[in-house]
């Protein structure tokens, strides 16, 4: 924060505690639940009102799913930083910064522990899910895919057409992790692990490494590359646990999106390329109804169809993706990538030709978190 | 709430306790009406925390449902499925009773409390007069 740009900006307006001393039986969420509830009320504001989350924990490795999810809000503005013991004096300077960018118009700063009373559980294990023993995280997803599948008629064969479509681009990518023949009779085949995702429908499980590097505009036109500019970025959240989620065939990125293509000033109809995490087969549905490239439901025939295969109309993970190029635990940063890649024209036998736009959609937790970024050339300044 | 008031029982507590005399029991809002679960100390529907415990009907339905494969020596398949109960509430559960595989998405089930290791667990049965 450069010396007095928020300078008598920003107040506290509301303050709250719970949970002193001792507290059976109480989770660390559960205080932390009674002193949000303490401090809106000393605002007079209510939880609704929250858009902008800052928290973080020793329990909780997505602490800001977590807490977002216990208190039933979804932040636009979520910062879980965990620098130890200062995190909510760090907090302050970017609720400072959201606010004063009217990104949030209320920054919730909270923390809740029951160090003294809890007994220690390994992290971030959710308590009420784990007792059953799902497989997760692809437990999760087959409970999606399978609610799709319910609702809306789609098939495993459409759910194997991703795959296929991703391999098929892998193919034209020299880096790409698994690169061999593959059918939709050999998805179909290969073994099942939670119905109805087979071991086909998940991920790779690589090494992997990546890296991207920004600065202001104005200093990328002087630099080596063309640059690739960011045109929009919006973040949602709905749960942390799958039982949680609202709706298992909708996800919040029906709300990044939206967000992200208002700041670019550009459509679905517009995107050349598009990057979609897809750690299942059915990641790709949900994001590809949920960004606005079909309607929802549809995503199933549109696939069917090859539209996201090389040569179809809408070219999606065009490294080979989650599925067939490179996933080491976290993939969002292949997706971004690609996006810059295929902007500079430098994707090789891959290359979406003359490429300007391009939709970068990554996903965290059990299809709890969403972000959704868009790139342009200059040429679409 | 006061600081230095005796807390009233931890919700995760009340919840346990409840399973244990054998009944299922939720939290409801006083404020705008919704069943919670998990158990809290505000409703994250609204953020009210007047919230009053109710016992449930453990009627529900399969909102979705999975089978983990698993080799048999390793304990064999298992079903995981999420239950929306009748009062509103939704939870991750299993079906017993029945084949993993046959518990069907819109399948009327009915709340059963099963002891576990260090807890009681509320697990579903297909309820009666369900077509298998």
């Amino acid at each position: 924060m450069s010396r007095g740009q928020l300078r008598g900006a920003i107040a506290c307006a509301g303050i709250g505690l719970a949970g002193f001393g001792a507290a059976p039986g109480y989770s660390h969420l559960d205080l932390l639940g009674l002193a949000v509830h303490a401090a809106l009320a000393d605002a007079g504001l209510a939880l609704r009102d929250v858009d902008g989350l800052f928290t973080a924990n020793m329990a909780n490795i997505l602490p800001t799913l977590t807490t977002g999810e216990y208190l039933g809000i979804r932040p636009e503005v979520a910062v879980g930083t965990n620098t130890g013991g200062n995190s909510f004096v760090d907090h302050l300077q970017w609720g400072a910064h959201a606010l004063h960018e009217r990104l949030c118009d209320v920054a919730l700063i909270c923390y809740g522990s029951n160090q003294r009373s809890g007994k220690s559980a390994p992290p971030d294990a959710p308590p009420y899910e784990i007792p059953y023993q799902p497989r997760d995280p692809i437990s999760s997803y087959a409970l999606a895919a399978a609610r799709h599948m319910h609702v809306y008629g789609t098939t495993r064969r459409q759910l194997a057409t991703v795959a296929v479509a991703a391999r098929q681009w892998a193919q034209r990518n020299p880096l790409a992790f698994a690169r061999g023949p593959l059918t939709i009779e050999d998805v179909l085949a290969s073994r099942m692990i939670c119905d109805p995702i087979s071991l086909l429908d998940c991920c790779l499980v690589t090494d992997g490494a990546g890296a991207v590097v920004l600065v202001r505009a104005e200093r990328a036109s002087h630099l080596r590359q063309a640059p690739v500019y960011l045109l929009g970025c919006a973040s949602a959240q709905t749960h942390r646990q799958i039982s949680q989620m609202p709706d298992l065939t909708v996800t919040a990125a029906a709300q990044s999106g939206p967000r992200a293509f208002a700041q670019a000033g550009l459509t679905p109809a517009d995107m050349d390329v598009v990057q979609l995490y897809d750690a299942f087969t059915i990641n790709v549905l949900l994001f590809l109804e949920d960004l606005g490239f079909c309607p929802k439901g549809a995503a199933g025939a549109f696939v069917e169809g090859g539209a996201i295969a090389p040569g179809g109309e809408l070219p999606v993970n065009t490294n080979g993706g989650g599925l067939s190029c490179v996933h080491p635990g976290m993939y969002g940063i292949f997706a971004i990538i690609e996006a810059v890649e295929q902007l500079r024209g430098t994707a090789g036998e891959r290359q979406v030709p003359s490429a300007q736009t391009a939709l970068v959609h990554g996903n965290g937790g059990m299809l709890s978190a969403q972000s959704t970024a868009i790139f342009g050339t200059a040429a679409v300044l | 709430m006061t600081l230095g008031e005796a807390l009233p029982e931890a919700p995760g507590v009340a919840f346990q306790r409840y399973l244990k005399d054998g009944e299922l029991w939720l939290q409801h809002c006083n404020g705008c009406a919704q069943q919670i679960f998990y158990p809290r100390t505000l409703c994250p529907y609204c953020g009210d925390n007047r919230l009053q415990w109710r016992r449930a009907s453990g009627a529900g339905t399969v909102y979705s449902t999975t089978v983990v494969r698993q080799r048999p020596e390793r304990g064999g398949d298992y079903n995981v499925a999420i239950i929306e109960l009748a009062e509103g509430a939704r939870l991750l559960s299993r079906v017993e009773g029945i084949a993993a595989d046959a518990v069907r998405i819109g399948m009327k089930v009915q709340a059963v409390i099963r002891a576990a290791s260090d807890a009681q667990l509320v697990v579903f049965e297909p309820a009666k007069g369900v077509d298998l």
